[in-house]
């Protein structure tokens, strides 16, 4: 890929992240309804086991709503994508250093 | 379909964690035996992208709303193994930054989504696009492994509640099964809508493409 294909994609997720995140629909998600619905909504823990660095999508210190979710989608994005390089990365040296020896290494 | 902590009993998340390490590792292992250059970058985009369209609820019938899950985009582009850990990537920094799905049960949702959305999914695909020729066939294929991704992830969601004793399993899997057909047409039309942009500025970027033959 070509350095600019990777800006466009980088770009696009965080223009998702950041400018529609917002607007997204905050109506509870199917999982959420169908345990409303069914009563057993309340049986979820209300206190996390770890504590969360941003919870709930919105950024701690920022006192709009819809600026706190699009920071927090901002940061996410960005951990994503070189968490997501990072992976690939290790995925990709480790298959080299196996095959190292191999005569048709290009 | 994010699973919080206690929704699930401690036997049925300790077998999905395990669970779900095991894929992990499997799907480590065959992502090295065949890695392409190319696919770092994309691999990045792909996890910040899946991360920043999960963000995105859509609203669908009744008050409720629905999100991409991204396991058939991101398989048609990386494979079923690299996808699946594309998905686990995008789950564990969910739960752990911020707060969307439990800790416990992080093998859980990493079943539900990376193994049966995202593996079964890319399967699903696979069938019909040796059924269906041509790029509409292709397309077509997208589009349903999609939906059947979401209804599978949501079904694993609703046998593990069932198991679990928090609801009866095959109520659970009415109540998850219904709603999710609905949210599974919003994963079918945007899923097929960023391939099909995606393949048109760069045909060789999919790691399935449509046949050459049928072009």
């Amino acid at each position: 890929m070509k350095k600019s294909e990777i800006l466009i994609g980088l770009g696009l997720a965080l223009f998702v992240a950041i400018a529609l995140s917002p607007f997204a629909s905050s109506s509870p998600d199917g999982l959420e309804r169908v345990a409303e619905d069914h009563g057993f909504l309340s049986k979820a823990t209300e206190k996390p086991l770890t504590p969360p660095v941003i919870p709930d999508y919105a950024m701690p210190g920022i006192s709009s709503e819809k600026l706190a979710t699009s920071a927090a989608g901002f940061v996410g994005t960005l951990i994503l994508y070189f968490g997501g390089y990072g992976m690939a990365y290790l995925l990709k040296s480790r298959k080299n250093a196996a095959s190292d020896r191999s005569p048709h290494e290009a | 379909m994010h699973i919080p902590d206690g929704l699930l009993s401690a036997p049925v998340w300790a077998i999905c964690d395990v669970a779900a390490a095991g894929f992990v590792i499997l799907s480590v292992r065959q992502c090295q035996k065949h890695f392409e250059e190319k696919t770092v970058p994309l691999t990045g985009i792909m996890c910040a992208f899946v991360f920043a369209a999960q963000m995105i609820n859509f609203p669908v019938a009744g008050g409720t709303s629905g999100h991409l899950l991204g396991g058939v985009l991101s398989s048609v582009f990386l494979g079923p193994w690299l996808g699946s850990l594309v998905i686990s990537l995008v789950l564990i920094v969910q739960c752990f930054l911020f707060q969307d799905g439990g800790v416990a049960v992080l093998g859980a949702n990493i079943v539900n989504m990376a193994v049966f959305g995202t593996g079964l999914g890319y399967l699903i695909f696979k069938l019909c696009s040796s059924q269906f020729s041509g790029k509409t066939g292709y397309f077509a294929s997208i589009a349903i492994a999609s939906w059947f991704s979401v209804i599978f992830a949501s079904g694993a969601c609703a046998l593990e509640l069932g198991f679990s004793g928090t609801y009866p399993a095959l109520l659970a899997l009415k109540a998850m099964l219904l709603v999710h057909a609905f949210i599974g047409i919003g994963e079918a039309i945007i899923t097929t809508f960023i391939v099909s942009a995606v393949l048109a500025l760069r045909p060789d970027l999919a790691a399935s493409r449509p046949l050459e033959a049928s072009l």
